[in-house]
C-alpha cells in the first residue's frame, strides 16, 4: 500500500478537467501504453498566450492521474511562458508530494506540458532529435532526458534515477550506463565507494563491452563468478577453457581492463 | 474501513487465520511453552504435539511416513532448503529445469544458481498459462538434476500436470528429482503424493487459513537431501532450530479444516468464483479472461481490463472495501508488471489492467454480488479517463455493443 497524501487521494478519487478538447491548440503527449502510464494533455491557449482551459487523459497509477489532474489546475490561468516554467518538483510538491517510487509520475506531466508548449509553438520535440541516444530501451529514455532530470531534481543514486525516469527499472540492462551519466554530472571520482550490486552491474557492463568481444573472436567467452570487494572471481568458458595461453589473457588482457576502468587494486580469481 | 464491511478477495496472498485454528494454538505461547527437545514432561509433551501435527500433515499430503515432513518457516524456505537440499547432496549434475512462471522463491533461487555456474532451462507457458510439457521433456538430459515446476500459479490458478511431469521425466533420466511448489494448490485441491514419482513438495500454512510464518517441506525418505540450516539436531537433523510449536499445531489444524472442506471449495467456492467472472466478463465490454484453463484451481480467476491501469482500478476497488490484487507494475514498486502474465503473451493493452481475485471458503454469495455491482462503475469511470477512446470505442462496437 503506498503512502498517498490526502490532496493525491482526492485528485485519483476525483479528476478535474478530465476529458478532450476538440479544437486544442496544443497537445502533448508523454509515456506509452507498454510502459504503464501515459498521458495526453490538451491546451486551448487565447490569442494573449494565456492557458484558458487545460484537459487530460490518463492511463496510469493514481498518482498518475492525479499528478494529471493537479497539472490542468496548475496551467489553467497562467501564459504559456509562465506555464512553461512549472517543473515536475512544483507537481509533486502541489499535490503535498509523492512516494519516492512514484516521482516519474511527475516527470510524466511535465514531459506531456513541454510537448504541449513545444507543440504550441510548432517547435520540435527532442526525443526526435537523432543524436541523442536512446539509455533505457525498456521505458524509451533518452540521455537528454536523463541528463535534464538528474540535474534538474538533483539525482545522486541509481535508485533516485529509476523512481524518477524508470529508466534502469526493466531489465536492468542499462543501469552501468547510467551510473555512468551520473558519476560525470556529479562529478564522483571513479574510487568512489560502490555497493557490491553496483560493483557487479560495472564489471558486468566492462565484460561485456570490452571484454567479451575480444574473447569471443577467438570462439571463448567469460563469465563472472563473484565479486569480493576487489576480488573478481571468473570463469573462462569455450575454447578459452583449454588454451594454454589464458592466464596469460586473464592477467595482461581482463586483469587490466578491469583496473583501467575501476581501479588498480582489482585482482583477478579464475575458479 | 472496518473488517465487517470487507470483501477479501485475495486469499491467494494470505487468508485469513481460522478461529478454530487459533483457538488450537493459543496454550502454546505461554502455558504450555516448554522445548520439545527437554527431558522433562512439561516440554516433552510438546514434542507429542508435534508428532500429531506431523501425522496430520503427513495424511494432507499423502506421504509414506512422519520422516518426510520438515516443517520450515514459509513457502519460500521450502523451496530454498529442497533446490539446495538436493543439489548439496550430489554435485554430480549441472542441468537444471523450471518454467517461466514460477513464484520468486523459485526462479530468483534459480537465476543465483545460474550465477553459480548451472544451466538452467527456463520452460514456456501458452497462452492459458499451461506448461508446455513438450519442451519440458525434450530439454531433460543426462545432467539434469533437478525439475522443480508449481502445481498450481498464483496468478491465474492454473494447475500443472505435475504427476504426469514427473513420471516423464523419470523415464528419461530416473536420477533427476522433482521439486513441486503446491503452496497454492495445498487446501484448494487434493493432494496426493503416495505412488507418485514427486521427490520433495513444499507447501506454506498462510494461504489456507494457518498463521503466516509457517511450512513444511515433504522429502521422500529415498532422496538424498543435505540441510539448508544448520544447528541442533530438530527435523531429524534437516532443519535446526527450535521448533514454533503453537504454528506447527495450527498449521495441522488448518490443514485438517482445509481437507475436510475440500468439497464446498469445489463447489460452493468454484461457484462463486464463476459467478464472478462470468458476471465481470458480460457486465464490462473490456474484461477478458487472461486463462480460460479448464485446469485452474476452483478459487482464482484473473481478468484484464483493456486500456485501463491496474493500481488505478485497486485502488478504487479499495475505496469500496473490495481487496484484490494486481498483475500491474505499478503496485509493486517494481516497474516490471507480472512476469506470469507477461510468459503468457498477453497483451499490453491487458497486461497492466490485469486483476487477479481470489475467494476462500469464508467468501459467500453477497459479497460475490456486492463485488459485481461495484466493480462495473468503477471500470467505467476509468475508462473516460483514458487517452485510448478510438481503441475503447472499437472493442466496444466488437463486441457488437455500439
Amino acid at each position: 500500500m503506498w503512502n498517498y497524501s490526502e490532496k493525491v487521494m482526492e485528485h485519483y478519487r476525483n479528476p478535474k478537467n478530465v476529458g478532450s478538447i476538440d479544437d486544442a491548440d496544443a497537445i502533448g503527449e508523454a509515456g506509452s501504453l507498454s510502459c504503464g502510464d501515459m498521458l495526453k494533455l490538451y491546451l486551448k491557449v487565447d490569442e494573449k498566450g494565456i492557458i484558458t482551459d487545460a484537459k487530460f487523459q490518463t492511463f496510469g497509477c493514481g498518482s498518475a492521474v492525479a499528478s494529471s489532474s493537479i497539472l490542468t489546475e496548475m496551467v489553467i490561468g497562467k501564459h504559456i511562458d509562465e506555464a512553461r516554467k512549472i517543473t515536475n518538483k512544483q507537481i509533486a510538491e502541489e499535490l503535498g508530494g509523492l512516494p519516492p517510487e512514484k516521482m516519474h509520475c511527475s516527470v510524466m506531466g511535465h514531459e506531456a506540458l513541454e510537448a504541449a508548449i513545444k507543440n504550441y509553438y510548432g517547435e520540435e520535440n527532442t526525443t526526435s532529435n537523432e543524436h541523442d541516444e536512446t539509455v533505457c530501451f525498456c521505458y524509451d529514455v533518452s540521455e537528454s532526458m536523463l541528463k535534464n532530470e538528474i540535474k534538474n531534481n538533483n539525482l545522486k543514486t541509481l535508485e533516485d534515477v529509476i523512481n524518477y525516469t524508470k529508466a534502469g527499472g526493466g531489465c536492468g540492462r542499462c543501469r552501468g550506463k547510467i551510473q555512468d551519466i551520473l558519476d560525470k554530472i556529479n562529478n564522483q571520482p571513479k574510487e568512489e565507494k560502490l555497493t557490491n550490486t553496483q560493483m557487479i552491474i560495472k564489471i558486468n557492463n566492462i565484460i561485456e563491452k570490452y571484454i567479451s568481444p575480444e574473447l569471443r573472436k577467438d570462439g571463448g567467452d567469460i563469465e563472472l563468478i563473484d565479486v569480493d570487494n576487489n576480488k573478481i572471481k571468473v570463469r573462462l568458458t569455450g575454447r578459452c577453457q583449454e588454451c594454454n595461453r589464458s592466464q596469460v589473457t586473464l592477467t595482461h588482457f581482463v586483469e587490466a581492463t578491469l583496473k583501467q576502468h575501476i581501479n588498480e587494486n582489482i585482482e583477478i580469481i579464475r575458479v | 474501513m472496518t473488517n465487517s464491511n470487507l470483501i477479501y478477495l485475495d486469499n491467494n496472498a494470505t487468508t485469513k487465520v481460522d478461529e478454530k485454528v487459533l483457538e488450537v494454538m493459543q496454550p502454546y505461547f505461554s502455558e504450555l511453552y516448554g522445548n520439545p527437545s527437554s527431558i522433562y514432561e512439561f516440554g516433552g509433551k510438546n514434542a507429542n504435539a508435534i508428532k500429531e501435527s506431523r501425522e496430520i500433515i503427513k495424511d494432507f499430503l499423502g506421504a509414506n511416513n512422519q520422516k518426510e515432513i520438515i516443517f520450515t518457516a514459509s513457502g519460500s524456505e521450502s523451496a530454498n532448503s529442497a533446490i539446495r537440499g538436493i543439489l548439496n547432496a550430489d554435485k554430480s549434475k549441472n542441468h537444471l529445469i523450471t518454467t517461466k512462471v514460477e513464484h520468486p522463491c523459485v526462479l530468483n533461487t534459480y537465476k543465483q544458481l545460474e550465477k553459480e555456474g548451472y544451466d538452467v532451462t527456463y520452460i514456456s507457458v501458452n497462452s492459458e498459462g499451461e506448461v508446455n510439457t513438450e519442451e519440458l521433456y525434450e530439454a531433460v538430459n543426462d545432467k539434469t538434476a533437478l525439475v522443480s515446476v508449481m502445481y498450481a500459479n498464483n496468478e491465474t490458478g492454473t494447475i500443472f500436470p505435475v504427476e504426469e511431469i514427473a513420471e516423464k521425466v523419470k523415464s528419461i533420466n530416473p536420477k533427476t528429482k522433482i521439486y513441486v511448489d503446491a503452496v497454492q494448490a495445498a487446501g484448494k485441491i487434493n493432494i496426493n503424493v503416495k505412488d507418485t514419482q514427486i521427490d520433495m513438495m513444499g507447501i506454506s500454512g498462510h494461504k489456507f487459513h494457518a498463521p503466516k510464518g509457517i511450512g513444511a517441506l515433504y522429502v521422500k525418505s529415498s532422496v538424498l537431501f543435505s540441510p539448508l540450516i544448520i544447528g541442533g539436531h530438530q527435523e531429524n537433523g534437516r532443519r535446526a532450530g527450535t521448533e514454533n510449536v503453537p504454528f506447527i499445531v495450527g498449521m495441522a489444524k488448518a490443514a485438517q479444516l482445509a481437507k475436510d472442506n475440500l468439497p464446498d471449495e469445489n463447489s460452493r467456492v468454484k461457484y462463486l468464483r464463476d459467478k464472478l467472472e462470468t458476471g465481470l466478463l458480460s457486465k464490462i465490454y473490456n474484461a477478458r479472461l487472461n486463462s480460460s484453463s479448464k485446469n485452474r484451481v476452483p478459487n482464482t480467476t484473473n481478468i484484464g481490463f483493456e486500456y485501463v491501469e491496474g493500481e488505478l482500478i485497486l485502488l478504487n476497488m479499495n475505496d469500496v472495501g473490495i481487496c484484490a490484487s494486481s498483475g500491474s507494475a505499478c503496485t509493486s514498486g517494481s516497474l516490471d508488471p507480472s512476469h506470469v502474465l507477461k510468459a503468457m503473451g498477453i497483451p499490453f493493452t491487458a497486461l497492466h489492467g490485469s486483476i487477479r481475485f481470489s475467494l476462500s471458503r469464508f467468501t459467500t454469495e453477497d459479497e460475490i454480488d456486492y463485488a459485481l455491482e461495484k466493480i462495473p462503475p468503477i471500470i467505467d469511470k476509468l475508462r473516460n479517463i483514458s487517452p485510448f477512446q478510438a481503441e475503447l470505442k472499437e472493442l466496444r462496437q466488437r463486441k457488437g455493443l455500439a
